[in-house]
Parts: structure tokens; sequence; C-alpha cells
């Protein structure tokens, strides 16, 4: 690790990026998320990498498409609308199997909705987004040195996986400055035997496609899919736990709602009350298996985001009705401070929540 | 020694096409698969096949291809071609996909003078979804969607690529060819070369518009529908060259 430097969070990931060995880039200007884009507009000829600003998230996303096809490890970047206009082109990504790094730092919807941060695209990220029996890995980091960190891992899990990988960041998250260190570099890119490089005295074409005209064929190729999303969710859940041993009410929150939840944790703590926080870190694949075993020792469970409710969705599967789970949120890019959260836990503790 | 007049290209693998009989798609594949025989760069062109009747191209031609979405793939070429630059890239379009869906994709590739080929087969018609109306369909022309005849003054004029793309700078060569008749095929030919090494000479973008039949949804035999493109295509969407580096003589 090198030493600490101040960076702000959309031009961290763009740096991890370079880290990971990203050299080609395309894109489209949305807040806020501009940043990206333009730390990758200035930081990738330095590297002779590739930068392009593409006339829309679509042609953005198909030619994320075209270079992942021919074997680059590539990214993209935008905000909540953009990213609705790249789900057609994440749906043929996932189809024909091909690595790449999405991200999205999220702002308040619907529609244009708001350029403040939130959290209301989870369900777009986890459930699917595009058309089509497919996941995104998606990660969800709470500070700007995982906002590094998941990036250069967001590229080895597109590799390994053949897989699209979101990073799901927030308005918040992209625009916070802290201290951060960059590893050295990513594991390198596995060879890609499938990729169209052109022949080159390759005797079998290759072909990047996702068409499979036959219905047993297409049946084939989505078992095939299912099995690898099986084996991402054994082998990629990954998930925090802060003070749940002994917690009566456990607060499940990512990103930057985490952050805001494990304040309220330390100051209901500091009250008396046992509260802990469990906090995902990859949205797709969930970690129910992590998160259910707390729901027979907690009474309740109160899920925090920057949603009308998307991410408690997940929890109440987890818990399966052994516990009551509550949510709190705050919507269209307003975000919760620890003193909203510290109420609700309060009341929840005091058995004041009616719901 | 006897001479051989007629192979097929190492280009085109050894399967019989699936399209319609009188179809023009598989002479228009012919041609390309000479084309990149003659320039001899098999061995790293990469084509980008479109959402269209040529959705199984892939299957026919023998080098490395990629299957766009319906419309993207001129940015899907473009994101090859960004990482492969010393590749020949070209996609291979018709006219719902090129003029109707992907009419942004086309337009910024133009205007970027990205380095790629496009062959764009104009039949006037969704082929693959059974003859709905096309950006490109005639004034009055019958179609699943336009029962009545197109009209224009509620459905606008059809679009000619090749004439709107030529006010890019980017694009450095366009022509609209046909198939009809022998003559035709090896001024198409001519073209479809000259476009490749456009792009292999690294000026920018070049497009070649190939009118084409589709017989199926014309509701025509094949013959009838060669006839109908002379008489009804070749006035409105006018053969030539457009625009070359070499400037074009008016
Ligand atoms: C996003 C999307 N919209 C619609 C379709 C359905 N579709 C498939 S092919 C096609 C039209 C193809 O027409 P054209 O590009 O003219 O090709 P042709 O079949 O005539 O060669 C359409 C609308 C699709 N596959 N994807
Ligand atoms: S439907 Fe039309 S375009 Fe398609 S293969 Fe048949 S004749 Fe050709
Ligand atoms: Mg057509």
């Amino acid at each position: 690790m090198a030493e600490k430097i101040l960076m702000k969070g959309n031009e961290a990931i763009g740096e991890a990026a370079v880290v990971a060995g990203c050299r080609h880039y395309f894109g489209y200007p949305i807040t806020p998320q501009s940043e990206l884009i333009e730390y990758m507009a200035k930081r990738l000829p330095q590297v002779d990498g590739v930068f392009l600003q593409a006339e829309s998230e679509i042609a953005a996303i198909n030619m994320v498409y075209g270079a992942a096809g021919a074997g680059a490890r590539v990214m993209t970047s935008s905000s909540s609308p953009g990213i609705s206009l790249k789900q057609e082109g994440i749906s043929y990504i996932a189809g024909a199997e091909l690595p790449c790094v999405i991200v999205n730092m999220v702002r308040g919807g619907p529609g244009l909705g708001s350029i403040q941060p939130g959290q209301c695209d989870y369900f777009q990220a986890t459930k699917g987004g595009g058309h089509g029996d497919y996941h995104n890995i998606v990660l969800v980091p709470n500070s700007v040195q995982e906002l590094v960190d998941y990036t250069i891992l967001a590229f080895e899990l597109a590799d390994k996986y053949r897989n699209p990988v979101m990073l799901l960041g927030d308005g918040a998250l992209g625009q916070m400055m802290e201290p951060i260190a960059f590893p050295q570099g990513a594991a390198a890119a596995p060879a890609k035997p499938w990729a169209t490089t052109g022949l080159r005295g390759r005797k079998e074409p290759n072909v990047i496609n996702s068409l499979h005209i036959q219905a047993p064929d297409l049946e084939k190729h989505n078992i095939h899919l299912q099995a690898k999303y099986k084996t991402i969710r054994e082998n990629e859940t990954r998930w925090e736990t802060y003070k749940t041993d002994d917690a009566e009410l456990v607060l499940v929150a990512y990103g930057i709602s985490a952050r805001v939840a494990l304040s309220a944790m330390e100051q209901a703590r500091a009250a008396g009350m046992k509260v802990g926080l469990f906090r995902p870190i990859t949205a797709w694949p969930f970690p129910y298996e992590a998160l259910a075993p707390l729901a027979g020792k907690a009474k309740a469970f109160l899920a925090v985001e920057l949603s009308a409710g998307q991410m408690v969705e997940d929890v109440r599967l987890a818990v399966n009705g052994a516990s009551p789970v509550y949510h709190y949120g705050r919507l269209g890019g307003m975000i919760c401070s620890p003193k909203e959260v510290l109420g609700e836990v309060t009341k929840i503790m005091q058995g004041k929540e009616g719901k | 020694m006897a001479e051989i007049a007629f192979a097929r290209p190492e280009s085109l693998h050894d399967v019989p096409f699936h399209y319609c009989p009188g179809c023009h798609h598989g002479i228009i594949h012919r041609l390309v698969a000479e084309v990149i025989d003659e320039l001899k760069v098999r061995d790293r062109t990469i084509g980008v096949v479109p959402v269209g009747c040529s959705v199984l191209a892939y299957n026919y031609f023998n080098f490395d291809t990629q299957e766009a979405a319906h419309g993207r793939a001129p940015a899907t070429a473009t994101g090859v071609k960004r990482v492969h630059p010393d590749s020949v890239v070209f996609t291979y379009q018709g006219d719902g996909d090129l003029a109707s869906i992907g009419c942004a994709e086309i337009v910024h590739a133009a205007a970027r003078g990205e380095k790629i080929t496009t062959v764009f087969v104009n039949n006037a018609i969704y082929g693959m979804t059974g003859g709905q109306m096309a950006p490109t369909t005639l004034p009055e022309q019958v179609t699943v969607t336009s029962p009545y005849g197109r009209d224009p003054e509620k459905v606008g004029m059809p679009i000619r690529v090749c004439e709107m793309l030529a006010t890019l700078d980017g694009a450095k060569f366009i022509a609209r060819v046909a198939v009809n008749n022998p003559a035709n095929m090896a001024k198409a030919k001519a073209a479809i070369k000259k476009a490749f090494e456009i792009q292999m000479s690294g000026l920018g973008f070049a497009i070649v518009e190939v009118l084409s039949t589709c017989p199926t949804n014309w509701g025509m035999t094949p013959l009838e529908a060669v006839a109908w493109l002379e008489k009804n295509m070749m006035p409105y969407y006018p053969l030539g060259i457009f625009k070359t580096p070499e400037g074009v003589a008016k």
C-alpha cells in the first residue's frame, strides 16, 4: 500500500480502474458522476488508454459490449437515468457473458428526479433491470477507500465469471473526500481465448452473441448461466457485521446509509440499547444465509435505506417471518441523519413501533 | 490446367444461406466475403452483424463476429475498433436497424470518422419481423403497418441515408449501389472494396448502401422484385458515389 492521499469518491473510482488495468472507458455525462467521466478523459490518454464520450448511454454500453467482446478490461459509468438507458445493453452483456464494470452513482428518482444521492435503484441493480433471467454482481461500497477496493475487485470478478459487475454507489459517496491508498494493482486479466480479436492464426472464428434461436439451446444456455450464478452466490457473497452478537435490534444498511446507521447504532449503544448493524457488501448476491441466523437471536430488524423500501424485501426474505422487519428511509435525494435513525431505533426498542 | 471460375470465398463458411429465394442478402454477403479475401484481411477482420434477417450472418462469415443489439452495431463496432485499431471492422445492417432504431449510432459513428466500414442493406421494409414499414419505405408502398400505403402527410418521406451522412466531415466514402444485374454487382463489389480500403488507410468512416429485395414481404416473385426495385427504388434512391476522398465530380 502506498501512502494515503485525499481524493474525491468519483475520481478515486477512476484511478482505481486505471490501477486495475482498465484502459477503455465509454460514457456520457450526468450528475452526480461527472467527475468520473472527466477524470477518465484526463487520465486514460496518459496511460495510452482510450476515452470516448459516447452520443448516449445506449451507445456507451454498446461500445462496452464491443470492447469487452474484443477482450478489453472496460468500464462505463453513469447515474440513475443513464443507467436506465443502459439496461438493454446490460442484458445483452449478461447474455453474451462479457466482463465489464458499470458504475451507478445513484440519484433520487423516478424520472429525471433530483441530482441528490439516493439508493432507489436497488431493485433495478439486483433484480434484473434489463430483460431476461440474469444477474449483475452488485458491489455496494460505503467509503472512498471501498470505492477504490471494490472497483478493483469489480474488474477481477467480471473477468473471473465473465459477468457484468455493477458498482452501486450514490451521489454522496461520489462527492465525498477521504484519505485513501491505492494497492499496487489488480489480479492480471485472465487469457480470453473467446474474444473477437480477429482470427490472427486461430482456426475457428470466435462469435460474441446472446442469440440462441432454438428454445432448447436457449434453455441450455440459461441453465449454464444459473449454474454460474450459483457459484457466484457460494463464493462471492460479502457482508460485515458490527455488534450483532448480543443485539436485540439489528440495523441492516448498505453504502452511505450504513455509515448513518453505524453512528445511530453507536449512539444507541451509548444509551444502553443493544443494537447491531448488518452491512451487505454485495447487494447481489445478497447475504441471505449470513443474515438468517441472526433472526433467531434478534427481536427485530430495521432496514435503513434511501428508498421507499427496496433492500428491505431481501431482509424480509432472509428473516423469513422469524422477527418483525421494519423500514426507515428518506426519499427523493434526502439523506437521513443518525438522529432520525436513533429515533426509529428508540421507538422499536420501546415497543412503540406499531407497524 | 482447368481454371476455377467460381469458388466459395474463404471468408464464407460452407453452409447454405437461410435467406428466401430472390433475397439479395446472400449476394451481398458473398460480395463482402470476396472483398475481404481479396484484401487478405480475413485474419484481422471482425464483423458486427445486426438484428434483422441477417441476424445469423455470424453463421456464414468465416472470421470473428459480434452480434449487436438492434441498431447498435456502429457503437459495438466502435468498441471493437478502439480495442484493436489494427483490425478491420465492419457493420452489416438493415434499413430498420440502421435508419430507424440505430439512427443516432450511425450518425455519430460517421461524425466521429470512426474507422469502420458499414454495409447498409436497404430493402425498404422490415424483413425479419414480417414486412412492417421502415423509414426507407417508399410513398404509397403497402406494408403490414402501412396497409393503406405509406402516407407522407402522416409519416413523412423516406430517409435517404447516403445523402444525409454526406453532410458529415467524418464520413469519407459514401456510395449507393445495387445488385440487380451483373454490371451493378461488379460496381457494388468495387464500392465495398473501396469502403474497406478507406478504413484500412485510416481515413475515416465509409458506408455502402446496397438497394436490396425482399420478395417475401413485398409479395412478389424474385423477378418481379428486381423489376420493382428498378422501377420504384432506384428513382428515389439514385445509385452513385456521394463522397470519396478524391472528391466527386458534380
Ligand atoms: C429492441 C428491439 N426492437 C425490435 C426488435 C424486433 N425486430 C427484429 S428485426 C427488426 C427489423 C429489421 O428490419 P431491417 O433492419 O430492415 O432488416 P431486414 O430484416 O429487412 O434485413 C425488428 C423491428 C428487436 N429485435 N429489438
Ligand atoms: S424476409 Fe425478405 S429480407 Fe428476409 S430473407 Fe426473406 S426476402 Fe430476404
Ligand atoms: Mg430491411
